[in-house]
């Protein structure tokens, strides 16, 4: 059987499932993020410059409760997106609700100027070289699956992903809560009319948007290196899903990260020098055929 | 988005007031401008305004799209970079003449405009600039690979060369001389292809799109076009600046690079015409004195933005002009 596949792919088996996996994990990244973002863009019409920095924070902040307070991953999964999506609100309160009614492009201005500023303030305290961060020891050793030995970290880093992109889906399409939010997506005013709380609703939108991206950043900690660039050039990354994928459909967002992420991953094998350009030449594909996105409306 | 800085100061194309489309403030702007470019090499050192100039240039061509069309472009050191390693490794390798390498550049910085361009005004707003950017991402990594960009090392030992193969620009007044010279040619072209009526429809495309194409204009076309003249100045920038530092190297392709010619002209003023200039001044010298504090200049970088953005809109030029209640 293994023979046989490696007759048809060409190369290794371990080589191809090994970069499918890894494309799969970056793919988990691109749609957590993108969904944060998705979700940020519905309410507040604004790009959040800041998401990468707000991912690279949840990694930190994963770090500092280990390292300084002992407390472990389990701790970091609930903890770090809480404490980073309360930095979010505050972000919000403070700046970006002094933009909504200017231009959107002054909103994506704004937040990349956090951006920086996050970046530049922990380059200056940890360097740029990376900390480590081990991986529970729950979470340790991998499977042998007959095919390749798959880390069992790396199994749950998609599983968890899944779980929560699916609980957003859940939340939006199938609660009261996510019906206020589809219609204050629609129409702020005539929902605020009906008497709900629509600033601060979006103030959470916003805590809940960056949350996700912090919990993505916990997520990645024990993988990458934990340093205070992982966020930026990803999120570069991840504006091209958006574009790709449009921001119109939760699940496609979800759909695009993960499907971008295998691309990615098999372009490793069969073509490497393109594998970090390949999501960018898509996204100028499918603009040529279809400029509002795969799953986008125009 | 710098319609509220500008709004109402729309000129007609022949304005009565002033020469070549300029305005009598901007007249004096802009001999005060030519004054400090005759006097300034002897007072400040020779290669620090050669970067200066280099990066106004840059902001000049920035300012086109997003002062006059309106449209933010997040990967311009695409152009920038591009521009500066085709002068460099034509310089270097080839051995041809400066103005000759500088022109390569520019040309296939503006191709390059060209098709990114075709791409990205298929989408409006926040779109465009994360498509900007994320073509410009490409190219990054195109020239980290690529054979003739040296990868890491960049390109270096890039030779000044002859101007038209005869005055050498190895001395640094020399070089200012024609830096100088470039510039001013660049920011003057781009002032009259605002006060065209080619910028007039770009204005009005600024202004209300849907009203221009009802107009019976292609606002596809004249956006285009916008952005290949603005990505070919951008080259020419990029080209020269690699000819004064003798070296191209990656920094000048990376995203940062993008957000500090945003930077600039946002500090300066969006949509005015000396505001690029000076905004890069102001950039530029910051970045000079605070070269030591590392990571610092990063964190300063983004409280400007923040400032800028929060209370501070119109930018320095665009203050002083509504404070004077004229044009700059």
């Amino acid at each position: 059987m293994l023979e046989f596949l490696e007759s048809i792919t060409g190369v290794p088996t371990p080589l191809l499932f090994g970069q499918l996996l890894l494309g799969l994990i970056n793919g988990a990244f691109y749609a957590m993020l993108s969904l944060g973002l998705a979700v940020i863009f519905g309410l507040l019409n604004i790009i959040n410059f800041t998401h990468g920095a707000q991912f690279m924070m949840g990694a930190f902040v994963a770090w500092m409760l280990l390292n300084w307070l002992g407390l472990g991953y389990w701790w970091a999964l609930l903890l770090a997106p809480l404490i980073v999506g309360a930095t979010g609100v505050i972000i919000e309160r403070t700046m970006i609700s002094r933009l909504y009614k200017l231009d959107h492009l002054y909103g994506l201005l704004l937040t990349f100027g956090i951006g920086l500023m996050i970046e530049g303030v922990f380059r200056n305290e940890f360097g740029s070289s990376g900390l480590p961060y081990r991986i529970p020891a729950e979470l340790q050793g991998a499977w042998d699956l007959g095919f390749m030995f798959m880390p069992i970290y790396r199994g749950w880093v998609v599983l968890f992903a899944l779980i929560c992109c699916l609980a957003t889906w859940l939340v939006i399409e199938k609660t009261r809560l996510g019906a206020y939010l589809r219609a204050a997506t629609e129409n702020a005013a005539l929902v605020q009319a009906f008497g709900v709380n629509v600033p601060r609703m979006i103030t959470l939108t916003y805590g809940a948007g960056v949350a996700l991206a912090a919990l993505a950043g916990v997520l990645a900690a024990p993988i990458y290196s934990v340093n205070p660039q992982m966020g930026t050039n990803l999120i570069i990354v991840v504006f091209a899903v958006v574009v790709i994928g449009g921001m119109g459909s939760i699940l496609g967002s979800v759909l695009t990260g993960f499907g971008l992420g295998i691309i990615e991953g098999l372009t490793k094998v069969y073509w490497p020098e393109a594998s970090a350009t390949v999501i960018f030449v898509i996204m100028a594909i499918v603009l040529l055929t279809r400029p509002a996105g795969l799953f986008g409306r125009a | 988005m710098a319609s509220e800085t500008t709004a109402g100061t729309i000129a007609p194309a022949t304005s009565a007031d002033g020469v070549w489309g300029f305005s009598r403030a901007q007249l004096a702007a802009l001999g005060v401008l030519i004054a400090f470019l005759a006097i300034a090499p002897f007072f400040l050192y020779p290669v620090f305004l050669m970067k200066l100039l280099c990066f106004a240039l840059f902001a000049c061509a920035f300012n086109l799209l997003i002062g006059y069309v309106g449209l933010l472009s997040f990967g311009h050191a695409a152009y920038f970079g591009m521009g500066g390693y085709i002068a460099g490794y034509t310089a270097k390798a080839y051995g041809i003449s400066p103005e000759i390498a500088v022109l390569a550049g520019a040309a296939v910085a503006g191709i390059q405009g060209w098709v990114f361009g075709w791409i990205a005004i298929r989408r409006q707003g926040i779109y465009f600039a994360m498509i900007t950017l994320a073509m410009a991402q490409m190219v990054y990594f195109f020239c980290v690979q690529a054979p003739f960009t040296g990868g890491e090392d960049g390109i270096q030992a890039i030779p000044r060369g002859s101007l038209f193969g005869s005055i050498s620009l190895a001395s640094d007044m020399t070089m200012y001389w024609f830096v100088a010279a470039v510039f001013l040619i660049g920011f003057l072209l781009v002032h009259r292809i605002i006060h065209s009526p080619y910028g007039q429809v770009l204005k009005a495309i600024r202004e209300n799109e849907p009203r221009a194409t009802s107009l019976g204009y292609r606002t596809d076309d004249y956006k285009l076009v916008a952005f290949i003249l603005s990505a070919t100045l951008a080259g020419v920038a990029g080209g020269v600046k690699s000819l004064v530092f003798g070296i191209a190297t990656l920094t000048d392709v990376h995203w940062s690079m993008s957000g500090e010619v945003v930077l600039m002209t946002l500090v300066g003023g969006l949509g005015t015409v000396f505001g690029p200039v000076v905004g890069a001044a102001v950039i530029v010298t910051m970045q000079n004195y605070l070269a030591e504090m590392g990571a610092w200049v990063t964190v300063i970088q983004g409280a400007i933005f923040v400032a800028v953005v929060l209370a501070f809109r119109r930018g320095i030029v665009g203050e002083i002009a509504h404070a004077l209640r004229v044009k700059l």
